[in-house]
Order: C-alpha cells, then sequence, then structure tokens
C-alpha cells in the first residue's frame, strides 16, 4: 500500500515536471538501447553499443551544458516478445524517447511497429532486414549501418564480375538468411551468373561438413554463406578442415563482422571478401574512436554496429535540438531525414525518405597472417562502394512512404 | 550414373560418414551422462557447459602456456574432472536423499553459471583453435580429414575402455553392486561415497575430453555446450536412461540417421533425433537399450 501511494507520488510528479518543461518530455532525452547482453551477438552489439551511445551523448554534449540526456540499457535476448514488451514499458512508462541498436531482424521489426503506433523513434543498427526501408517501413524508424539488400549488392557483384559466376548456398533457414540469400541469388543472375544449388541449415548449426560435402559436390565456384555470427564462424572453419578452398572454390561471407573474423583467426579467415558500412583502421577518427572503445571494452575492437549506435545517436540529438522538441516521433525523424548527417564516425550522409541512411559502403578482404601488423589489423580495402550505388533504389524497395 | 533414392551412393557413403563422427561426439557426451546417472541418479545438467570448459581449457592451454593439443588431451580431462570432484563433494553430495530434480536444478544453475563466466572471460563470438592434424586423405567417395579419422578412432576407444571398465573389471563390479545396493557395499568395507565422488569426476572428464576433441572442428564459444547438450539428452533418454552400452550405441546410430536427413531433407535435420525420442518413449518408455525399474 505504502509502495503504491509512493508510486503515485513519484507518476504525480512525473507529470508535472512535464507539464513545467514542455520542450524536452520528462525533462530530457532518454535513450534505450536494446540488444542482445548475452547471446551470440553480444559481441558486435552488446554493452559495447550501450558505451558507444554513451559516447556519443558525452561528445555531443561537451559545449552544451543545458541540455540533459539519460541512456539505459536492456537485454533482448534475440526474441521479437522479449525486445516488444520492454520497448512499451520503455516508450509507456520508462519515458524512452528512441530505442537504439536492435540487433536481430525480428526483434528490430517488432519495434519498428510499436515505435508508430507510440509514436516515438527506432534508430535500427545492428539488424539486416531490408524489408525495415520496404514494404515495412514507417514514419518512425530509422535504418542505419547496413541491410541484406548492401550486403549482398556488394559481395554479390564484387565476386561475380571477377569471375565466381557460379554460386552454391548455405542458408541459415530463417528469414534472415532467406532473405539474404534471395538478394544475393538476384545480384548474381543480374551479372550473368548461375546459382547451381542451395541447401537450407537450422539455425543454429554446428556441424557443417554435411552440407559442405553437398557444395562441394555442385562444382560452384564461389559457395555463398547467408547465416550470420557461429553459424558463419563454423562453416568456414570446417570449409577449410575438408579442403574446400584448397580444392579451388571459394566462400562469400554475406555478413561478416570483425567480431567473427576475431574468433577465426586469420589463418582460417583470410582471403575472405565481404562488405561492411565501417572499419576501425580506416581514417584517425575511426582509430581514436576504436583505441577508447578497446580500452573499456576489454581490449575488444568496436564493429560497424557500435559505430552505427554511435552516429545515429549524434544525428538523433542533433535533430532534436534543432526541433527544440523530442514528444513528436515522427516529428523527430522527419527532421533527420530533412538535416544531412555529419560525424566523426560515419562522415557527411543522409538518410532518405524510406528511412534509409545513405553512406558509402566498403568490400573488404581479410589479410594474411604476415600482413596482420597488430591486435585486430584484419582487413584490406578492396573497392569502396559509392553511396548512390550501395542501397536498393528508392523506387524498388515498395516502401509506403515513398510516393510513385 | 546410379542413384540411390535420388542420390549418387558416393554421396550417400559420404554422408553416412559424417553422421558417423558427430555420433562420436554424442557417444562421448551421451557416455558420460549415462555413467553418472546410473550411478549417481543425478541429471547431470552442467554436461554441457563441462564439455564447453574441455574446449576452452585446450585453447588456454594452448595460448597462456604454450601445450599442444596432445598435452590438452591428458590435463584439461584431468583438471575438469578434478573441478567436478570438487562440486560433488561441496554441491552434489548434499541432495543425494532429495527428488532427481534438485540435483537437475542444482546441474542447472552451475550450467548457467559456467557458460556466464566464459563469456565474461573470452566474449560471446569465442575463440579459435588450430587443426593438430591438417589434411587428410581422399576416399573416392569423399574427402575425410585426418582429424576427422581420429575423432572416430579415439572416441571409439575411449567407449569401449570404458564400458569394458564398468562391466569387465572389478572396479566395475564394485560400482554396479553400489548402485544396487549400497549399504550391503559399504558393510563389505568399500568406500561408497568415495566412489560416487571419483564416477562423477570421471563423467565430467569424459565430457571435457569430448571438448577438447570438439575445439578444432568447432567454433569455441560459450555456447556450444548448450546447443549440443539438449540433442545430447534425447540420445541418452532413446538409449535408455543409465545404459553404458545403450547410449555409445545409440550416440553413433542417431549420428548417422541425423546425416541421413541433412541430405534427403536438411531443414528438418535438428528435430529428427527428437521425433525418434517421441516415437520411443511412446513405444518403450525405458529406452532401447533401458530396463524399465
Amino acid at each position: 500500500m505504502r509502495l503504491r501511494s509512493l508510486m503515485l507520488g513519484v507518476a504525480a510528479a512525473a507529470l508535472f515536471a512535464a507539464s513545467a518543461q514542455a520542450q524536452m518530455t520528462d525533462g530530457g532525452i532518454k535513450i534505450g538501447v536494446l540488444t542482445d547482453m548475452s547471446g551470440t551477438y553480444s559481441d558486435l552489439s552488446g554493452g559495447g553499443s550501450v558505451w558507444a551511445a554513451k559516447k556519443a551523448v558525452e561528445d555531443y554534449l561537451k559545449d552544451k551544458p543545458g541540455l540533459k540526456v539519460e541512456v539505459v540499457g536492456a537485454d533482448h535476448q534475440n526474441k521479437a516478445d522479449i525486445s516488444a514488451n520492454t520497448a512499451r514499458q520503455w516508450y509507456d512508462v520508462d519515458k524512452v524517447d528512441v530505442i537504439v541498436d536492435l540487433v536481430t531482424s525480428s526483434t528490430a521489426l517488432a519495434v519498428n511497429q510499436i515505435a508508430k503506433e507510440k509514436n516515438k523513434v527506432a534508430l535500427v543498427s545492428g539488424a539486416a532486414s531490408s524489408a525495415l526501408t520496404g514494404k515495412d517501413c514507417t514514419a518512425n524508424t530509422i535504418h542505419w549501418t547496413y541491410d541484406t539488400w548492401s550486403l549482398a549488392n556488394g559481395t554479390g557483384n564484387a565476386i561475380t564480375k571477377t569471375g565466381g559466376d557460379s554460386w552454391f548456398f548455405l542458408t541459415a533457414d530463417y528469414a534472415f538468411g532467406q532473405a539474404l540469400e534471395k538478394d544475393t541469388a538476384a545480384v548474381v543472375e543480374k551479372n550473368g551468373g548461375k546459382v547451381l544449388g542451395k541447401v537450407r541449415h537450422p539455425f543454429p548449426a554446428q556441424d557443417f561438413s554435411s552440407f559442405l560435402l553437398q557444395a562441394q559436390a555442385s562444382k560452384a565456384k564461389i559457395i555463398g554463406l547467408a547465416n550470420a555470427g557461429a553459424d558463419t564462424t563454423n562453416a568456414i572453419k570446417q570449409a577449410s578442415e575438408f579442403g574446400i578452398v584448397s580444392g579451388g572454390q571459394n566462400l562469400a561471407g554475406l555478413l561478416v563482422f570483425i567480431t567473427d573474423v576475431h574468433a577465426l583467426g586469420l589463418k582460417t579467415a583470410q582471403g575472405l571478401i565481404f562488405t561492411e558500412a565501417w572499419y576501425w583502421d580506416a581514417n584517425d577518427n575511426n582509430r581514436a574512436f576504436a583505441k577508447e572503445y578497446a580500452a573499456a571494452n576489454g581490449g575488444k575492437y568496436p564493429t560497424m554496429v557500435h559505430a552505427g549506435v554511435y552516429s545515429s545517436v549524434i544525428h538523433y540529438l542533433k535533430s532534436v535540438e534543432a526541433l527544440k522538441g523530442d514528444a513528436d516521433g515522427a516529428a523527430v525523424v522527419a527532421k533527420m531525414k530533412e538535416l544531412p548527417t555529419d560525424d566523426k564516425l560515419y562522415g557527411k550522409g543522409t538518410v532518405r525518405a524510406d528511412g534509409r541512411k545513405i553512406h558509402d559502403m566498403y568490400l573488404f578482404e581479410v589479410k594474411k597472417p604476415a600482413e596482420s601488423k597488430g591486435p585486430w589489423d584484419y582487413y584490406k580495402t578492396r573497392a569502396t562502394i559509392p553511396a548512390a550505388e550501395a542501397w536498393r533504389p528508392l523506387d524498388a524497395g515498395e516502401c509506403p512512404l515513398v510516393k510513385k | 550414373m546410379f542413384e540411390l533414392l535420388g542420390v549418387p551412393p558416393q554421396a550417400l557413403f559420404g554422408q553416412l560418414f559424417l553422421g558417423l563422427i558427430n555420433g562420436a561426439f554424442y557417444a562421448l557426451l551421451s557416455l558420460g551422462l549415462a555413467v553418472i546417472f546410473g550411478m549417481l541418479n543425478v541429471i547431470n545438467f552442467a554436461h554441457g557447459a563441462q564439455y564447453m570448459m574441455g574446449a576452452f581449457g585446450a585453447w588456454v592451454l594452448l595460448k597462456y602456456l604454450g601445450i599442444p593439443y596432445w598435452g590438452a588431451l591428458v590435463i584439461v580431462p584431468v583438471v575438469v574432472g578434478a573441478l567436478g570432484v570438487v562440486l560433488e563433494r561441496l554441491l552434489l553430495s548434499r541432495l543425494y536423499h532429495l527428488d532427481h530434480l534438485y540435483g537437475l536444478l542444482l546441474t542447472f544453475g552451475l550450467a548457467i553459471i559456467f557458460e556466464g563466466i566464459a563469456r565474461y572471460a573470452f566474449g560471446a563470438s569465442g575463440v579459435s583453435y588450430e587443426n593438430p592434424i591438417p589434411g587428410g586423405v581422399n576416399l573416392g567417395f569423399m574427402f575425410l580429414p585426418w582429424y576427422r579419422a581420429w575423432v572416430i578412432v579415439f572416441s571409439l576407444a575411449v567407449c569401449l575402455g570404458t564400458w569394458l571398465m564398468i562391466e569387465k573389471t572389478k572396479l566395475g563390479s564394485y560400482l554396479r553392486a553400489a548402485v544396487e545396493r549400497p549399504d550391503l557395499v559399504q558393510a563389505m568395507g568399500i568406500n561408497v561415497p568415495l566412489m560416487i565422488t571419483l564416477t562423477y569426476g570421471f563423467g565430467v572428464a569424459l565430457a571435457a575430453l569430448a571438448g577438447v576433441l570438439a575445439a578444432p572442428v568447432y567454433s569455441v564459444t560459450p555456447k556450444i555446450g548448450a546447443e549440443i547438450i539438449i540433442v545430447v539428452f534425447a540420445v541418452v533418454v532413446i538409449g535408455g536412461m543409465g545404459s553404458i552400452l545403450g547410449s555409445v550405441v545409440t550416440g553413433f546410430g542417431l549420428g548417422m540417421v541425423e546425416g541421413l536427413t541433412k541430405v534427403f531433407y536438411p531443414e528438418a535435420s535438428n528435430i529428427v533425433i527428437f521425433v525418434i525420442m517421441a516415437i520411443v518413449l511412446i513405444t518403450r518408455p525405458a529406452g532401447l537399450f533401458g530396463t524399465a525399474k
């Protein structure tokens, strides 16, 4: 009973505070980092994303003492229902204005709908599904770092054009893997290549020897790995064991993070080609960020997702400030689309009408062990995919926000 | 080229063989579980975590102490087994007079703790362990990596050795007697609690051994144990709880069934074992090799 009266008191105080400070709801901005804190993706997003969001706030507030910004984090365990419940709790009760990161497509798609329903903001950095800016796009969501279309386009194009014209897919049997396979197959066929076969493996899987044997028998030049995380690293490790690469076939990782390369080791991962949005060793700004990140995160280096969280938070704060208010989520997102993006990690860019953040993508190749000069020195840049070519054309995504 | 059920026979042999290799892991793990359940009546849910500790143990030895794979194969099971002994003395032994459920809950909790520690120490994406015997031989129907051949031979030897020890030696007869009538065996002057402790340590060591064997082929992540342990439990249930021979034969057999599923209908390959488990539970609740108590 006492607890309830106390809660009522707090609620009343909150209401009072809200009416006293009309511009920012409840007197400040609250950023919720909803991510995988303990599962497979916790290295590539997780606690590191919370750190990146806090870092962005710290950097942004350096010369703006008046603004009050708070960052909170929660674990969605890669489950859509937990993700949805947390989002509702955050938006409704805890006064969270914007949810960032959202690794794993199913969790991002769930929050995408709730943000729209509550007129709040969702900035997706971790998830891959290009449906977020396609048929599921909303006026409250921006998809920041990468998507299945850009990965397929980058890697598929580069490999097919350099002679890898016959493909066999190892596909994780769920929405993400199937989308990645479909998008890549389309790119391969557009470039005159052929898809010789595919096998859908359960998610997660540990032993890929059987699937690799089928891929080997297909005689395809390229084995496309339409999966992620431990599935990808297991497949690559076992492909090397079964002499797939020494037998003349090549692997194409369709979604590879630097944490995966780290887990594999250069000896196994060398020569692997894939597309990413950001690499820590690309310029001085990135290196400085990575150094600070590593110092705060047990020596691990940041992924493109962490950098994406940083970048998205900076742009959000900038837009809220320009708008002088954070209450109307759709208005904030409209402002974010109107203003050009500019931050130290992703440089200059834009946000498109369908909610797609536009920047260059990069085709990387994993270094040979002899080429690597220090810890986490893993990539060399094969090509820069200019922003104009890196993303699905605006009219091809079937996003209802885009006027035909 | 003639085909068997729509698949070239070479491919079929290859897949059966690969299934056998996976079966080797199932057999080793379910053997440890069966030994522990048979002797202690404890459902050791921490088995997967102990397997994971074995894999990380091998990596730690190589990385920090420079001890290669072959050394790890001996040292890691001994160390992890010793940890098991401590666990049994400190915690498990207090639960023997209670229902199975308590032991299960305790070991389940321990598994979560071990997994969390590994994630904290090594990260969620895991570490890589180099293959100690790279290369392989072309058998005509498939490329057989030397390492996988070693896994099959070695685990068969370990399974056979364990079975012989329990069924054919004097020590084994004490163990089996202690399961039936601990009071009588104790009266004959045999230290039953010590035997039980060592048995748990041995079962745990088997899990760690499987972990060391797995390190060069699978990505070593904190989750490897949690992923495989569910399947291994199904193997133990199908084989018959506590049946040593049953767990080994079912381990290898189900590995092959799974291998075949990966050819004909890969999407179902992670549920086929559970379908079989359901059928076995309906028709023979004590398992294929078990005897109803």
